[in-house]
Order: structure tokens, then C-alpha cells, then sequence
């Protein structure tokens, strides 16, 4: 027996027909993790460097100032009315599509998509052009002084119109694979509608949900285009995080830049780990089919 | 509790697929009835149109003296059974069970004292003690049925309705609760209907058989009538092999299975 | 579904479609559907001769040409290397698999003004890589250059996540019957297993090239926005809205996203052939 192994030598190499040799293996490896390392985690780090350059006083003290607190607090602000919203929504539509056949099915989730694929500075545009002093409704709510653009307002509904898609694709697949016999089911059992979204749709969903609105809370708290288009930049105002980071990047403040850069960095290593640990830990309560995007 | 089910001229038509054509049925309180079919036959669609799950186009449902119409899906009251029993995958045994006593207005919830009470009853009945507090993908498929039974009859329902109760089940669980389920309907006492493609399964356990075809009702019977008198060639063809069996069996054997009520 | 004019929708036992359609629909107008129509009226009203004039504007047609051009490069470097990357994770098992799975995202979550200050920190002349760079005489920060190194980080993900669920799913057994008919490793990967996977791969380039084409954040900083060299499309309209010129922003946009939606109109006709030719994949 121990002899007939010497004259198969493709038993030496199990592997051989449907795999790579060891050098190559090593060879893509190696050529994919130096890619990655210069593409990706190399400007990661250079964040963190950076923003350390002149010692954590430096960086504490750009804590400290005021504007830099105000950007921050706007930025939780924009983010604690769009990513609920987009939440909603996400909820709304995936509980109509998913859950009943209709005409139209497939436009509807081609135009709930649209946002993904216009550029952010379009979408920003497109308020001014409603809501700018040469807009469509520019005269009108200048003479009743409501303020949309260069303003919270105008910043929230770039920031819900750029996030706009998240939460209902993670949703939208999942509640398709999950059908609607659970819920007939809790009907007949004499569960009200509501009920029967809170009690049975609603945790089966949960986890799927939360992955939305990780990443819809990701984009809208570094959302940088569409808000710069219609913020005005004013200092303390109408700046969020990332318009703060540009306006200091502009004056030279590279360490400022980088420290309120660093703490958006530190939120997307949040997310990532996040989000990383729901596709480990819930992987079959995410959907059916892949949720990535 | 029980009441009789009476269905009138149900039509019901899925784009050009006409589902029932004119479908009557009376099944009388206390009754334990087949639908009998093949696939497509249209058998799942009349189950699910008594319990308001499909609206038919036309024709008429009625729960003893009530129009079916005339009750929202919650207010039916209607127990049923689903084919891959639509568990709570997130809620305990117990919770499942719990569900419909639960979700009823406060002013007729009983108690969570009586509602458990209530459960761990149904657990007895459905032979499931001391499981209360599994979740339906630690149970087996057999497990997971009577759950689902425990959960339709926790609402003390006017009917319960059963969508191939042992369709997914291995064929030797489905013989031991196929004379289970005889058992405990003999206790319970429900209106029942149930949907199969299995004609042992029918002919065993239904004291009348309701046979479908392209949407409408070939025939309805006791076992016994079927057999000795089938209504079409359709039927003939479609029990031939039971009839066989039966024969073989009463050469064997005096008094046989299938018509000895 | 379509057999049923008198209504919309199948009926169903479930309650909240009307509220749940209507709050969808209601949200869809009034943040998305409006605003975009607003900016097509304005199009319109612009009228063929200064829509032209304005489309026609050397500056306009450099910064398309830029934008379109850098996010085609960068869309076809990411399907290299974007590819490879999807091989390698899901092919083989190595240390790190896990975390550089995990890190393949990255670009969706970091915010693209921090990854845009970090990569200008990166590649400017001062900085560890362009001051390498600027030895062998090569300019990568403020160049058209630095715009694809931008696009790249900004486009990677759409590749590898588009191309990895499918190359999992690829069977082993036409590796295997491939290899046993005799044929060599290089070739049963190029002309067995990639065909499966280059539906996935065009889906996941032409998600690249429409963030790229859009891409604003990442890559003004590194830009150096010399107008007619580094002065992206999106730049562009943002400098008109400055300047309070709505018709010229609107104009570059429009034209932006008939060109974009042209494009992947395009690509989804090629996939349609495709899949015709192929079969179902």
C-alpha cells in the first residue's frame, strides 16, 4: 500500500487540479495585501499620524473649540433626523414591496435606488434649484423668511436624499425571503396589523435593520458633497464634520483637519467592526441572498 | 364551540388560472373533513378561502349562521395549520403558543397567570411538555407541528383548518400523528378541514372525503362511499390504488381499516 | 398580476399596504423625485442655444471629459485589481483573511473629505509617497493622477463585493472537469471559471465608474482644481452655484447624468446579450 502512493503522484498534490500552486497562492496573496495596504489602509493610518502630529494637547485642543463643537453638534443633529427618516422609509416600502404584488413593483425600486447614482453635488443642487434664492420657491420663502439653503434645513434633506436608499435595500431582500405566512398567521391568532408588525414582522427583521442603519448612519454623519452644495459654509452654523475638516484643511490647520478627521475615521472603524461582527454573528438574519452592496 | 362551515358557489380565478369553479361544501360541527386532491386541484385555495386568506371572487363562506365576509381575518377566529407551519422563529414554544391570547384587546386578555396555565394545558395535550422553552429551530419537524397545532387551538377556534398537516414530515412520524390527530380531534371536538394529496392519509383519518379536480369538487363521501361508488372516471383512476389496497386487505382480514366506523 | 385592471394590486390578508405604499411614495416625491424633476424643468427652460453655448464651454467639456475620463481608469484598474482581491478571499485561506474581508468596506464607511485630506497628505509632494514619487520625476498630488488614486479608493468595494457572492457560487465540478479533460491551471481559470464571473465583474466596474464619475469629496483635495487640467465635473458645478450661475451648474449636471445613465444603459444592454448568449447566469 505505502508503495502505490509513489507512482500517483498527483496524490502528493490533492489540490493540484482545482487549485493554484503554493508560490502563486503566495504570489496574488501577497500582490492583493500590498494593494490593499497602500490603497486602503495606508491613508487609514496616515489619518491617525497625522492628527497626532503635534501631541495629543494639539489634538484636545481642537476639541475645544468652539466651531469644531458646533460641527459636531450639527453633524449628531443632521444625523439624528435623516437616519430615522431613512429608517422609516426603509421600513414603509420594504413592508409594501415585500409583502404584496403590485403594478409598478420594479419601477418603485429602481427610483428608490436613484439617489445611489447621481453624484452628491447633484443632489445637493437640485434643493437649490427648489429652494435657492433663484429657485423655484426662492422669492416666495424669502419674503415669508423661511430659511432652506445655506441652513439646517437645506443640509438635513441633501443628507436624507443622499442616505435615502439604505435601509430598505438591506430590508427589501430579507422580508422577500421571509414571505408573508407569519404574519398570516398572526392575523388569524387575532393579531391587530400593528401587532402583528411589532410583534412577529418587526424582531425578524431586527438585525438587518440595525445593519441599515449602521450604514446609513455612516454616510450621513461623512456626508461631504450634497451638504457642501447647499451649508454656505458659515462658521458655528451651518457646518458639519466633514465641511469643518475642509475649512480647516483650507487655513492651513492641517492638525485640526486631521483631528476631527480622526474622529470620523474612529466612526468608520466602529461601523466596519460593527457591521463586521452582524455578518458574523447574524449571518442568516441579514438575507437570504448577499447584502452587500 | 364547534360550528358547521357551509361553503356556496366559491369562485376564485389567479390572473386566467381559474382556482374554483362553483365549489359547495357543508361540513357539519364537530366534523373531520379531507380535501383530496392532486396539485393544482385547487384544495389549498378553498382552505384558504374559508379561512380569509384568499378573497374569492364570488360565493359565500358561512360559520354557522355568520357570512365569513362579513368578519375581518382577526375576528374569524379560525385555527390554522400551515403547511411549513409559519412558527414565530424568534418567540419560545411557549410565546407561539401564548401568541393569540396575548394579542387580544386588554379588555378580554386573560391574565398571564391563566394564560400560562392555558399553554402548558395545550403542551400536555399536544404531548410537548417540559418544552416549553425551546425555540422552533431546536424541535423537530414532528415537534413543530403540534406547536403550531397548540397555537391554533389556543384561540378556541369556531374551525381549525390544516394545510398538509404531514406534508414535510418523514413518512414514518406522519403514520404515528396521523392516528395522534384522529385521537385528539375525537377530544377536542372541532370543525375540521384539512388539505392532502395523500389518499391513505385521507382516507384514514377523514370521516367524510372531499375530492377535487381542476378546481371543482368531484365528490364527497365517506370512505366507504367512494370506494363502492366512485362519481366519475376521474376519481375511479385517482383511488384506484387505495381500492386495490382495500381489496387485498379484506381477503386478508374480515373487518377492514377504512370502513369499519 | 397584469390580468387585473380594475386594481393595482393582488388583494391580500395583510393589513397597511395603502399607508405603507402611500408614506414610501410620499417620502419618494418629496426627497427625491421632486427635487430631480426641478432640476430637468430648469434644463428644459434653459433653451437649446444657451444649453449649447454653455455645454460647449471649453472648461465644461475638459472637466466631463476629466471626470468621465479618471473614473474610467480607475473603474478599469479596480476590475483588475478588485478581481484578484475576490479571488484571493474567497480561494484561499491565509492569516488576515478576516480582517482584510472586513477592510474591503472601508471606503463605504470613511467619510470621503477624510479619506481626501489623507491621500492629499499622502501623495503631495512633501508627503511619504510623493516625495518618492517626485524623485523619479512623477507629480501624483494635484495632478489628474492623483484624481484616479482617489477614485480607486472610492471604488474598490463595488468590485470586490459585486464579483465575490458569484465567484463563491462558481460549482467546483466544472474546475475539475476541465482539469481532468487535460487542461492547464491557467487555462481552466481564464477560459472556465471567469466567464461565470465576468457578468458580476461588469455590474461591479460599471458601479465604479458611476461613483467615480460622481465622486466629489475624496478628490477636490488631492485635485490641486486647476481649471481645463485637475477641475472635475462635480467642481464644476459646485463653482457655478458659487457664482450664483444656476443655468451653467444645472447644464454640467444634466449632461452629466444623461452621459451616466447612457452609460449604464449600455451596460445593461451588453449584460442582457450576454445573458442571452450564455444562458441564465
Amino acid at each position: 500500500m505505502a508503495m502505490s502512493d509513489r507512482f500517483l503522484p498527483l496524490s502528493h498534490h490533492p489540490e493540484r487540479a482545482t487549485s493554484e500552486t503554493a508560490p502563486t497562492k503566495a504570489v496574488l496573496i501577497a500582490v492583493a495585501g500590498l494593494f490593499l495596504g497602500a490603497i486602503l489602509f495606508f491613508p487609514l493610518v496616515t489619518v491617525f499620524i497625522e492628527a497626532l502630529r503635534k501631541g495629543w494637547g494639539t489634538l484636545f485642543g481642537t476639541f475645544a473649540d468652539p466651531d469644531t463643537l458646533a460641527a459636531i453638534r450639527l453633524t449628531l443633529l443632521v444625523a439624528a433626523i435623516a437616519v430615522p427618516f431613512n429608517a422609516a422609509v426603509g421600513l414603509a416600502a420594504s413592508w409594501a414591496i415585500a409583502k404584496f404584488e403590485f403594478r409598478g413593483k420594479n419601477l418603485l425600486l429602481t427610483l428608490i435606488d436613484l439617489p445611489f447614482s447621481i453624484s452628491p453635488v447633484i443632489s445637493g443642487l437640485v434643493y437649490v434649484l427648489l429652494f435657492g434664492a433663484q429657485g423655484w420657491l426662492g422669492p416666495w420663502l424669502d419674503q415669508h423668511n423661511i430659511h432652506i439653503i445655506f441652513a439646517v434645513p437645506g443640509i438635513v434633506l441633501a443628507t436624507v436624499l443622499v442616505t435615502f436608499p439604505f435601509v430598505a435595500r438591506e430590508l427589501i431582500p430579507l422580508m422577500q425571503s421571509q414571505g408573508t405566512s407569519e404574519e398570516e398567521a398572526a392575523l388569524m391568532l387575532g393579531a391587530s396589523g400593528w401587532y402583528t408588525f411589532l410583534k412577529v414582522t418587526l424582531p425578524n427583521v431586527k438585525w438587518a435593520l440595525l445593519y441599515g442603519v449602521l450604514l446609513c448612519n455612516a454616510r450621513a454623519m461623512g456626508e461631504f458633497g450634497a451638504v457642501s452644495v447647499v451649508s454656505g459654509h458659515i462658521r458655528g452654523l451651518t457646518n458639519t464634520m466633514p465641511l469643518h475638516i475642509e475649512i480647516l484643511y483650507n487655513d492651513y490647520n492641517f492638525v485640526g483637519a486631521f483631528a476631527v478627521a480622526s474622529l470620523l475615521a474612529g466612526l468608520a472603524l466602529v461601523t466596519l467592526l460593527a457591521k463586521t461582527f452582524l455578518e458574523w454573528r447574524f449571518a442568516g438574519e441579514l438575507a437570504a441572498t448577499s447584502r452587500r452592496h | 364551540m364547534s360550528v358547521p362551515v357551509r361553503v356556496r358557489n366559491l369562485e376564485k380565478t389567479f390572473g386566467r388560472y381559474p382556482a374554483l369553479k362553483g365549489v359547495s361544501l357543508d361540513v357539519e360541527a364537530g366534523e373531520l373533513v379531507a380535501l383530496l386532491g392532486p396539485s393544482g386541484s385547487g384544495k389549498t385555495t378553498l382552505l384558504r378561502a374559508i379561512a380569509g386568506l384568499e378573497q374569492p371572487d364570488a360565493g359565500q363562506v358561512l360559520f354557522g349562521d355568520i357570512d365569513a365576509n362579513t368578519l375581518s381575518l382577526r375576528e374569524r377566529r379560525i385555527g390554522f395549520v400551515f403547511q411549513q407551519y409559519a412558527l414565530f422563529r424568534h418567540m419560545r414554544v411557549i410565546d407561539n403558543i401564548a401568541f393569540g391570547l396575548r394579542a387580544r384587546p386588554r379588555s378580554s386578555r386573560p391574565s398571564e397567570a391563566a394564560i400560562k396555565s392555558k399553554v402548558l394545558e395545550l403542551l400536555h395535550l399536544v404531548q410537548l411538555d417540559g418544552l416549553e422553552a425551546r425555540y422552533p429551530a431546536q424541535l423537530s419537524g414532528g415537534q413543530r407541528q403540534r406547536v403550531a397545532l397548540a397555537r391554533a387551538l389556543a384561540i378556541e377556534p369556531r374551525v381549525l383548518l390544516l394545510d398538509e398537516p404531514f406534508g414535510a414530515l418523514d413518512a414514518r412520524v406522519r403514520k404515528d400523528l396521523r392516528k395522534w390527530l384522529r385521537e385528539l380531534h375525537q377530544r377536542t371536538g372541532h370543525t375540521t378541514l384539512f388539505v392532502t394529496h395523500d389518499q391513505d392519509e385521507a382516507f384514514e383519518l377523514a370521516d367524510r372525503i372531499a375530492i377535487l379536480d381542476q378546481g371543482r369538487i368531484e365528490q364527497v363521501g365517506t370512505a366507504a362511499e367512494i370506494l363502492e361508488r366512485p362519481a366519475t372516471p376521474f376519481i375511479d383512476s385517482f383511488i384506484e390504488g387505495i381500492a386495490r389496497r382495500e381489496a387485498q386487505a379484506r381477503d386478508r382480514t374480515k373487518p377492514h381499516v377504512v370502513a369499519s366506523r | 398580476m397584469s390580468f387585473l385592471p380594475s386594481s393595482l394590486r393582488q388583494p391580500s390578508a395583510l393589513p397597511g399596504f395603502g399607508l405603507a405604499l402611500g408614506f414610501t411614495l410620499a417620502a419618494l416625491s418629496l426627497i427625491v423625485l421632486i427635487p430631480l424633476a426641478a432640476l430637468v424643468l430648469r434644463a428644459a427652460s434653459i433653451g437649446p442655444a444657451d444649453f449649447f453655448a454653455i455645454a460647449r464651454d471649453p472648461r465644461t467639456l475638459a472637466a466631463l471629459r476629466l471626470s468621465f475620463g479618471t473614473a474610467l481608469i480607475a473603474a478599469l484598474v479596480n476590475t483588475v485589481f478588485g478581481l484578484l482581491i475576490a479571488w484571493v478571499l474567497v480561494r484561499y485561506r491565509f492569516p488576515g483573511r478576516r480582517i482584510i474581508d472586513a477592510a474591503v468596506d472601508l471606503p463605504f464607511a470613511l467619510p470621503t473629505a477624510v479619506a481626501g485630506i489623507s491621500m492629499a497628505a499622502i501623495y503631495a509632494p512633501n508627503g511619504p509617497i510623493g516625495s518618492i514619487a517626485q524623485q523619479f520625476g512623477l507629480k501624483i498630488a494635484y495632478t489628474p493622477l492623483g484624481i484616479v488614486l482617489a477614485l480607486v479608493f472610492i471604488g474598490l468595494p463595488f468590485v470586490v463585493r459585486t464579483v465575490q457572492p458569484v465567484l463563491e457560487e462558481v460549482e467546483s465540478d466544472i474546475e475539475e472537469a476541465s482539469a481532468l479533460l487535460g487542461a492547464s491551471r491557467l487555462r481552466t481559470v481564464f477560459q472556465v471559471v471567469l466567464p461565470h464571473v465576468y457578468p458580476a465583474l461588469l455590474t461591479g466596474f460599471a458601479l465604479a465608474f458611476a461613483r467615480g464619475v460622481g465622486e466629489y469629496g475624496s478628490v477636490i483635495f488631492i485635485a490641486g482644481n486647476i481649471p481645463l487640467v485637475s477641475e472635475i465635473a462635480p467642481l464644476l458645478i459646485v463653482i457655478k452655484l458659487e457664482e450664483f450661475d444656476y443655468g451653467g451648474a444645472t447644464v454640467i449636471a444634466t449632461l452629466m447624468l444623461a452621459i451616466s445613465f447612457a452609460m449604464l444603459f449600455l451596460i445593461n444592454a451588453i449584460q442582457g446579450w450576454s445573458r442571452t448568449k450564455h444562458g441564465n447566469v
